[in-house]
């Protein structure tokens, strides 16, 4: 294979992988932030007590994780063609990416939050602070770094199951991979995927990394 | 009926001045279900005076932490009544709570500030929360800053600033709203004994300035004996002992106070007096007596006038002089003959000055 050529489907691919990372990143941790705060805060004697649907939630959560992704993926087919009138091709590989990033995503939210010392809790009520107040001046406000590294390792995560969904036509690097590398036996595409996959995870790792301690005031130096 | 309550019916309009600022009528706490019960506080009787600082002093697991939490409402009552300000706290809706608490200050061992926010935007928090907008906290805040000391801080994080500063920020974050109640939950707890000072004489200045009320619960003795005017010991959830600093500290009559006293209060004997101190005397034994110096009895030159009655040798074992809520307190202990005609002489001696004593036994 010529290098153009080579290049051409790289670029193709790390497009399609960007584009799926990204939507189903975005709009999975916008649905899981919620789902994880409630986690947090649902317990006994908690901020929003509900013990029963904190329960229910953490039961389906972890029913979909502990999911193989990829039987995730057909399981769901039909709910896929509901969203986007097709099972096939990169729009549809979103929808299973973006179903395992909820609870994915939730349960490191719920970590960060359940790391922020109860004192600071106690402090904001006993200055009069409803629980909404609670929520977003102090849990998310305190857990933002927690949140900021929670996020970075989901999308690190998708970038991984992201070579999955090949199986739907959905493209993306880790099909490429498969396709050419291991089906057509061709190792300079291969180690050419691998190389790319692992400077993009890098980046999004660093990057992340970096916001994380912007973000974080708790041992800054004078 | 008292004539108290009989005078409340006729006039019931104003909240006078003498009405105390919290009062706790018959509160009991239990905490667990049914088949593991804790009873945390039971059926305590309190007032807090208006404009006093009143300390609540008991070791850990007392009931303290829980008996402060009552009057903000962070912990309900299981039976009793907790009145604030002329408000009972145990029948207010979550919205009336929240307004009770803006009003009602609160400060904490452990500072609980938030680490992602700068000293500034930690005494802003209670005003947002209020709703105020940007311009009306930015006045109120800077000088609440430099009330305690902090003005060019303003932009550190907390973990850029000291223990005692963060406890400083955490006091002016507590007086944003201007409250007429200041809750202290072990406030210097985590502190060192300096900066524990320091800290103490904010408090004093506040309550001075401000007029503001004090509430504290503290395990300290020393916390008590510097700034509270007074005082209420607990022990396995009840009051065992309440009243003016001095009075208490002065008088103790339960052993829990005597036991948490002893380290604050310079009245302990010396290892090796104790050791041979004996109930009865024998022949030729000395009786030891401690002096107790207060109120006017402090300022009068007395013990240079026993030891001239006596006629007798009279030596000092041990001694302090220290101030208990702004009143010094002189303790002495003294060795004389157990001798019938001498311990008649002192006894004369003492009930002529007014001098107050206590016999702590014999030695060879």
């Amino acid at each position: 294979m010529s290098l153009d050529m080579l290049i051409g489907l790289l670029l193709k691919a790390l497009n399609q992988t960007a584009q799926m990372v990204a939507i189903a990143g975005l709009i999975g941790s916008l649905i899981g932030l919620p789902i994880g705060v409630f986690l947090a805060t649902s317990g006994k004697g908690e901020l929003f007590p509900a013990p029963v649907a904190n329960r229910i939630l953490g039961a389906i959560v972890n029913a979909t994780r502990s999911t193989p992704f990829i039987i995730l993926v057909v399981a769901i087919i039909p709910f896929t063609r509901f969203v986007t009138g097709t099972s096939i091709g990169t729009y549809a590989a979103i929808v299973p990416l973006t179903i395992a990033t909820i609870p994915f995503f939730a349960r490191l939210v719920e970590a960060a939050i359940r790391e922020i010392d109860k004192g600071l809790i106690e402090a904001a009520r006993a200055m009069g602070a409803t629980p909404l107040q609670i929520v977003f001046k102090v849990l998310l406000a305190e857990a933002r770094p927690g949140i900021t590294l929670a996020f970075t390792m989901t999308i690190v995560s998708l970038i991984g199951y992201s070579a999955m969904v090949g199986a739907v036509g959905g493209g993306g690097l880790g099909d490429l991979g498969i396709r050419y590398g291991y089906q057509r036996f061709m190792p300079d595409v291969m180690l050419a995927v691998v190389v790319v996959l692992i400077v993009l995870v890098q980046l999004v790792q660093s990057a992340g990394d970096g916001l994380a301690r912007r973000f974080d005031k708790r041992n800054r130096k004078n | 009926m008292t004539i108290s309550q009989a005078a409340a019916q006729v006039a019931p309009a104003p909240v006078a001045v003498s009405t105390p600022m919290v009062a706790f009528e018959a509160v009991t706490k239990r905490f667990g279900n049914d088949s593991n019960q804790f009873t945390a506080l039971d059926g305590v009787d309190l007032t807090v005076a208006r404009g006093a600082i009143t300390g609540i002093i008991g070791r850990s697991g007392a009931g303290k932490s829980t008996l402060i939490r009552l009057v903000n409402g962070l912990e309900k009552a299981t039976s009793g009544r907790v009145v604030v300000d002329g408000i009972e706290v145990g029948g207010l809706p979550e919205s009336g709570l929240r307004d009770l608490r803006r009003h009602v200050g609160m400060i904490f061992q452990h500072f609980n500030l938030l680490s992602s926010r700068t000293a500034f935007d930690n005494v802003a928090l209670p005003l947002e929360i209020a709703g105020l907008d940007r311009k009306q906290i930015r006045d109120k805040v800077a000088p609440l800053l430099d009330l305690v000391g902090l003005g060019d801080k303003s932009d550190r994080y907390p973990s850029e600033l000291s223990g005692g500063q963060k406890q400083r920020v955490g006091i002016a974050r507590a007086l944003a709203t201007s409250p007429k109640l200041l809750l202290s939950d072990e406030a210097t707890s985590a502190l060192d004994p300096e900066t524990t000072q320091s800290i103490l004489a904010l408090l004093k200045k506040i309550n001075a300035e401000l007029g503001l009320t004090v509430l504290l619960i503290t395990h300290e003795m020393e916390v008590v004996k510097t700034i509270a005017s007074d005082v209420a010991v607990i022990d396995r959830g009840k009051i065992v002992e309440a009243g003016r600093t001095f009075d208490v500290f002065t008088g103790a009559k339960h052993e829990t106070t005597r036991s948490l006293l002893s380290a604050a209060v310079g009245t302990q004997l010396p290892e090796w007096i104790r050791a041979g101190l004996k109930p009865q005397p024998s022949i030729g034994d000395r009786i030891l007596v401690r002096l107790i110096f207060f109120g006017d009895t402090a300022f009068k030159p007395l013990t240079g006038r026993l030891v001239a009655e006596l006629g007798a040798d009279v030596n000092i074992l041990a001694g302090s002089i220290e101030e208990i809520a702004g009143e010094p307190y002189g303790s002495l202990v003294v060795a004389y003959p157990a001798d019938p005609a001498v311990m008649q002489r002192a006894n004369e001696f003492y009930a002529a000055t007014g001098l107050a004593t206590e016999v702590l036994g014999y030695v060879a």
